[in-house]
């Protein structure tokens, strides 16, 4: 759908290096929606989940440095409706903006009480909730001088094939936003906005951890859950 | 509503994604188990080092991120359909992509609608024991990738 469009990236976006040799040049051939729909979605449920993978601050012995987060917010399809018990994936730099990946060689230093990725589960109500830290900005050679604002990487699968999305959540008011070439390849500033979180106070956890508010709409309308059974 | 916008998987997804026998759903030597193997190519002809791939089909999901020269394998069951879908992210990718792997020989609608001249790019090479599949990103061989209408 066109109003889509404007809301979604391009493959090429010359703003982003990395574009330029990575974007098909070719249009993908479109497959009816009712034909990607039908597919079902991934079978996800070899990837482990344990009870505690969505706090990050308790994978190990001690509590990583940085600001205590709550990330929550609800999961649904294009017409309001839950998504019901999929599977939210989430990685991130840690407060200094290090990543633990081995890839990853900004000299901050790394934090040997966090690790940075966590996993959890939808609800019923197509709700979900991540306890962190806020993940710090860092530089990444895109341009001189370019550095990405805070972010974090989530992955979910959703009902169909339609409706995997891989995206980053941003923070409100990072001066960075408006330098990102990543996000700012979005041409439509709504569809900017739709990735960057609302600070909650109803969420936050009085004395302990500030509240961020994000929710996702998966693309698809016929969205019957594929694993709630 | 509209849908939340993609972005970028990025280049610092291998601590996170992958998982243990995240590429090997089947058991290698199994009567009905295949090794899919290939590579990712950028338009350059340069490997792809920070690609994760998800191939899947029924009951089989399977991720495998690139390796420095932009390896991956599958070991898998071979399908009851014609083929597997993959989904292809990568730094660089700001959406991912789709596509198919089919399996040598088969025919189906779908592949009969591609540009002959472009088809090939779909279909699973058998070389030995191994099924060969290249994905180019970009270029004169550019893979065949699909989208929602």
């Amino acid at each position: 759908m066109a109003s889509d469009l404007q809301f979604e990236p391009p493959y090429l976006h010359p703003a982003y290096r990395a574009t330029e040799l990575r974007a098909p040049r070719n249009e993908p051939v479109t497959l009816a929606r009712e034909w990607f729909h039908r597919a079902p979605g991934p079978v996800f449920g070899r990837i482990p989940m344990r009870p505690g993978d969505a706090d990050l601050t308790r994978q190990h012995a001690g509590e990583p440095l940085g600001e205590r987060i709550v990330i929550s917010g609800r999961v649904t399809d294009s017409d309001r409706r839950p998504v019901r018990r999929t599977l939210i994936e989430v990685w991130q730099a840690n407060a200094a903006g290090r990543y633990i990946d081995p890839v990853d060689d900004h000299p901050a230093p790394l934090d040997p009480n966090f690790t940075g990725a966590g996993r959890c589960m939808t609800d019923d109500d197509g709700a979900y909730r991540f306890v962190t830290v806020k993940p710090g900005a860092y530089p990444w050679r895109n341009h001189a001088n370019a550095w990405r604002p805070a972010h974090v990487h989530f992955s979910l699968f959703g009902p169909s094939l339609a409706s995997r999305l891989v995206t980053q959540m941003y923070f409100p008011g990072d001066p960075l936003i408006p330098l990102d070439p990543i996000l700012n390849a979005i041409p439509d500033r709504r569809g900017r906005e739709l990735l960057i979180a609302r600070l909650d106070l109803d969420t936050t956890i009085r004395e302990w951890a500030l509240g961020y508010r994000w929710d996702v709409v998966l693309r698809g309308r016929d969205a019957t859950p594929a694993e709630s059974s | 509503m509209n849908p939340t916008p993609s972005q970028t998987v990025g280049p610092f997804f291998g601590f996170a994604l992958p998982f243990s026998d995240g590429a090997d759903p089947a058991q290698a030597g199994l009567p009905d188990a295949i090794r899919i193997e290939g590579q990712v190519l950028d338009g350059a002809g340069d490997p792809v080092p920070d690609a994760l791939l998800e191939l899947s089909q029924a009951n089989q999901f399977a991720r495998c991120r690139t390796d420095t020269e932009g390896a991956f394998h599958f070991t898998v069951s071979t399908p009851d359909a014609a083929f597997f879908d993959l989904v292809v992210l990568a730094r660089g990718l700001l959406r991912h992509l789709n596509t198919r792997v089919y399996m040598p020989g088969v025919e189906d609608d779908l592949l009969a609608a591609i540009d002959p001249r472009r088809r090939h790019t779909l279909i699973a090479r058998r070389s030995g024991d191994v099924l060969q599949f290249d994905i180019r990103l970009q270029g004169p061989d550019e893979t065949v990738f699909f989208a929602v209408d």
